[in-house]
């Protein structure tokens, strides 16, 4: 230090002293020592050898940490520091706590666990971050100050929000196939019904486009779509079907008889089955076996649920237990006993916390899961027949032909619901769509489509890619899977005609690009501006037999 | 009322062309996606089963020598060229990207001892049984010329080992003494002697690089300093050592390569105890190399196979073996880290992948994520037993398997007979010798 300074003092001594020039950084100052100190690097940084640069600048950056503010141009940053990320959302994306510190641990496992736990809050912290960026925001409907929301009806709500999602609300006039069961896709894209006196539609219900119609000449217990829309599964009266988007039937599982209700385990490709000779069965749907047969011993059942977060199976009984099933066990793992009478439905929230159950008792009572605790009980004048939680957690609950939609069912008491719709019949199913403000009733007269402000989740992967994979059909809105390769391109407006029927099964084409006609209860601001309401009774599909079919009814 | 329903603009969801990337917005919600343990678990345990589908590592077999490939020597600053030196005098110079032979020539009369390469890359030496020590340039000479070395030394003893310094000219002999000699001058400027008449290899450390270490007959390592004028010090084990080999990223990590089927690894400052001791092979190891990365060796042993080890691990990751495969005689892993190349008892030079299950070629930058993604999988779950099953899971020639199961019950009969020993008498008596100080005998400075 003291030699560079010397450096600079001698032939400052002796030659004409130049002045350098003005920097931005350099503060202006009369001391002659304290510019040495600080500016001896840039100053003479040309004139000193390069071991003293270097060394100057060393030093010039340690006082630059020392006074740092002395140095930066403009203002100071108001908000110092990385940006505040709220506790709640942090605590959404926890996953486990840091790990306890063992006292005789070797020196690289304990390196390596830290680094592990400090990757582990990075990821935490980032994923919180991005929650911000989500596009979309969840739905919500607020009344005026004397309105309850509960009055509002869904002519009101149709009015007020724009076309695409007036649109959503619809009614499909089936009255003559009995009253409908109905189930969405895992992308919330395709539906399909299955009316009980045979009649099953597959319908990708944004667009009003029919995959497949067919009658199967059976009574139907309930259908359910398998892992994508190019599969279902008809449990009909005797056994269980497998049919391809198309309608062909696929398989014919005569080892399932007698079921009643179906589930769908997603993750584990596994069809979950009840039958009424109180058998519990399990179907691996990748390799087509049977992975498990129950007997639970406990009875016709045809109340069931599955829990999203660990894929175990609810059962509801007629001695108001309800019991937790896996495959992996021959004995019911919990059983809980719910209600004074039988239960009569059966629902568990997306992150597997809650239930909900109603039972003959006419109560409606919600249970934590994880800690078998009950948490509320309220009372309905008529029990619920049939339950749905939605992905944020709106309970809807049917009773009769009112469908009652609940928000927030276990934090605080319900007093009211939160909307309210009758429907034409007795509801016989209900499922909310997965990513769409929609609910979903399947009833006598056939099926209701109803808008339900913030029941769907906004942002998800899932749905984003099968949307591209439906949304790059092109723009002239012929409908066209991207994993397979459609080769019917008839034009999507010709209406189906009785001649079609006649068509031997194997050619006839209720593919992609013929529209569902029906009674549809189109909104005023309608999407075809020079239809107004077109009322066109749809017409029964025969699986080549229609004879047959006239002469049975 | 105030009411907003979930409605999405598909302008903000579908790509604008076909040649633009989807767009994908994530929600990381834990409850959106459940199964997390599992599904991870499933991947990694078929990221490791496919890990065994695709590990083939055999590239290509070098064939031309016409005796046992002796020594090979790497090209010092060109990755596509390999020397060989086979036991009838023959130096062959191979290019490696063709598999061909570019260069042959007629070193000396009998074995080749040893071969290198010079630090600049435009001449090599080699040493043979005929007691001289001849240098030759790279290039193959002109239309009409003769081979003829560039420099020829005769010595007074057969050369049985040979290494060159990294930066200077000068190099080392071993023979009966280790001699270090500087290019231009026709006798070593120096000679280390410690008692012991023979030399088995001598090597220069890559990063200290004045330090030099010798296998020697009497069951030791020495280990010298260029500018003293006597050795250091050295470790006598129990059994000869074959090879010495320094780390090239740790200067003071030496592994020998022992004829009791061990390598063990010393640090040059503490020879009292080996640092580790890597077990697997079941017969004598001849030769090894290790990766220019200084995370793993590799060894040639006189069982008919050849075994990757980590540097710190008792056991190996990975054994090469192939059926026309014989003893493994010299080995040597390539400077880019992918390629190891053995030579052998029957003429053939093998070339390998270092990485079985690596796909060699430019990658997609989607592939390499999605191979980076199975490495890291792997490495997660490698402590669970089935993945470890499958991971471990190697098909050995039968020889092998049986005489490691012979070997394993031999090595416990032992080990319970000190047990008993030293739980029948005076406690005290019978020390617990561990396995690492059990094969050094003596440090001797």
């Amino acid at each position: 230090m003291a030699a560079t300074s010397e450096a600079v003092v001698n032939p400052a001594h002796v030659e004409k002293t130049k002045k350098p020039p003005a920097r931005y950084w350099d503060e202006p100052q009369e001391g002659k020592d304290e510019n040495k100190v600080g500016k001896d690097g840039e100053q003479t940084g040309e004139t000193l050898p390069q071991k003293h640069v270097e060394k100057a600048k060393k030093r010039k950056n340690d006082e630059d940490r020392g006074d740092a503010k002395k140095f930066i141009s403009g203002k100071p940053d108001p908000f110092p520091g990385p940006a505040h990320i709220s506790k709640d959302r942090m605590q959404k994306f926890k996953r486990r706590d840091k790990t306890k510190k063992i006292p005789r641990q070797h020196y690289k496992l304990k390196d390596m666990m830290a680094r592990s736990d400090e990757v582990s809050e990075m990821a935490q912290k980032q994923a919180a971050r991005i929650d911000l960026l989500l596009p979309e925001d969840a739905g919500f409907l607020e009344g005026d100050e004397d309105e309850d929301t509960c009055t509002i009806s869904q002519e009101d709500i149709s009015d007020a929000v724009d076309i695409t999602s007036a649109s959503k609300y619809f009614d499909l006039k089936l009255s003559q196939f009995g009253p409908y069961r109905l189930d969405y896709s895992r992308t919330g894209r395709h539906l399909l019904l299955g009316g009980r006196r045979g009649h099953i539609a597959c319908i990708d219900w944004q667009t009003k486009q029919l995959m497949c119609e067919i009658n199967v000449m059976e009574s139907i217990n309930d259908v359910k779509w398998l892992h994508s829309e190019a599969m279902y599964a008809v449990a009909q009266k005797k056994w269980l079907y497998i049919y391809d988007s198309n309608g062909i039937e696929l398989h014919c599982i005569r080892k399932f008889n007698d079921v009643l209700r179906m589930q769908f385990l997603p993750y584990h490709f596994l069809l979950a089955t009840v039958s009424a000779t109180s058998f519990l069965q399990y179907l691996d749907v990748s390799v087509g076996k049977e992975v498990a047969a129950i007997n639970t011993k406990t009875g016709r059942l045809d109340v069931m649920c599955q829990n999203p977060q660990n894929a175990i199976v609810h059962l509801g009984h007629s001695n108001g237990t309800v019991t937790l099933w896996s495959p992996n066990q021959k004995e019911a793992l919990v059983k809980m006993l719910c209600h004074q009478g039988a239960v009569r439905s059966v629902a568990v929230d997306k992150t597997g916390t809650y239930m909900v159950t109603s039972g003959m008792d006419k109560k409606l009572k919600v249970y934590d899961i994880r800690a078998f605790k009950p948490l509320k009980s309220y009372f309905l004048p008529a029990g619920a027949s049939c339950l749905s939680l939605s992905q944020r957690g709106l309970l809807s609950a049917a009773t009769g032909d009112i469908v009652q939609v609940y928000r927030d069912v276990w934090s605080t008491p319900v007093t009211k619901p939160y909307m309210a719709h009758r429907v034409q019949r007795t509801v016989w199913g209900m499922h909310f769509c997965p990513f769409e403000d929609v609910l979903g009733v399947g009833h006598g007269e056939g099926f209701t489509s109803m808008l339900i402000p913030g029941a769907g989740e906004p942002t998800s992967t899932v749905w984003i890619q099968i949307h591209i994979a439906v949304l790059s059909r092109g723009r002239n809105g012929r409908l066209r899977p991207c994993w397979r390769r459609s080769t019917q391109s008839s034009s999507p407006s010709t209406p189906l005609s009785w001649d079609r029927w006649t068509k031997p099964p194997s050619s006839r084409s209720t593919k992609t690009g013929s529209k569902l006609w029906a009674l549809i209860h189109l909104p005023k601001k309608s999407l075809f501006p020079g239809i107004r309401r077109r009322v066109v009774v749809l017409p029964a599909v025969l699986k080549g037999a229609r004879d047959k079919w006239l002469m049975r009814t | 009322m105030k009411v907003k329903v979930l409605s999405r603009n598909p302008d903000d969801y579908v790509r604008e062309t076909k040649l633009d990337i989807q767009r994908v917005p994530r929600n990381y919600d834990p409850s959106l996606h459940p199964f997390e343990v599992s599904r991870e678990y499933t991947r990694a345990l078929n990221a490791t089963k496919l890990e065994r589908v695709f590990a083939k590592p055999f590239l290509a077999s070098l064939d031309g020598h016409r005796d046992g490939v002796n020594c090979l020597a790497k090209h010092t600053t060109n990755l596509s060229t390999l020397l060989s030196g086979s036991c009838d005098g023959e130096v062959k110079v191979w290019n490696l990207t063709k598999r061909e032979c570019v260069r042959t020539l007629q070193a000396h009369e009998g074995f080749v001892r040893g071969m290198v390469v010079r630090h600049c890359g435009t001449s090599f030496f080699t040493v043979g049984d005929d007691k001289t020590i001849k240098q030759w340039k790279i290039e193959a000479p002109a239309y009409g010329e003769e081979e003829e070395p560039l420099n020829t030394i005769l010595g007074k003893t057969v050369f049985t080992g040979l290494d060159h310094h990294r930066k200077e000219g000068v190099f080392a002999t071993c023979g009966q003494q280790v001699d270090v000699w500087d290019e231009q001058r026709s006798s070593p400027i120096r000679s280390f002697t410690w008692g012991v008449d023979s030399f088995s290899a001598v090597r220069f450390n890559p990063v200290e690089t004045e330090l030099l270490a010798s296998c020697a007959s009497d069951r030791s390592i020495v280990l010298y300093d260029m500018r003293e004028p006597a050795p250091l010090k050295k470790v006598i084990m129990t059994m000869r050592s074959n090879t010495v080999c320094w780390n090239p990223m740790e200067a003071y990590y030496f592994t020998c390569s022992n004829e009791d089927y061990n390598l063990y690894t010393y640090d040059m400052r503490y020879l009292d105890k080996p640092i580790n001791v890597h077990m697997d092979h079941v017969s004598a190891v001849l030769d090894l190399d290790y990766s220019p990365t200084g995370k793993e060796f590799v060894s040639a042993s006189f069982d008919k196979t050849i075994r990757i080890f980590p540097k710190d691990g008792g056991h190996s990751r990975e054994v090469y073996h192939t059926k026309r495969m014989q003893h493994v005689i010299c080995i040597k892993w390539s400077a880019d880290n992918k390629y190891i190349l053995s030579g052998s008892d029957e003429m053939n030079i093998r070339l390998w992948k270092a990485n079985a299950a690596e796909k060699l070629g430019v990658l997609a930058p989607r592939e390499r994520q999605a191979a980076n993604y199975s490495q890291k999988l792997k490495e997660k779950y490698q402590h669970h037993p089935q993945i470890k099953r499958i991971a471990n899971h190697r098909h050995l020639p039968k020889i092998i398997y049986h005489q490691t199961r012979e070997q394993r019950v031999m090595k416990e009969a032992r080990r319970k007979k000190e047990r008993n020993v030293r739980k029948h008498s005076r406690p005290g008596t019978v020390p617990v010798v561990s396995e690492k100080e059990k094969h050094v005998v003596t440090v001797v400075k």
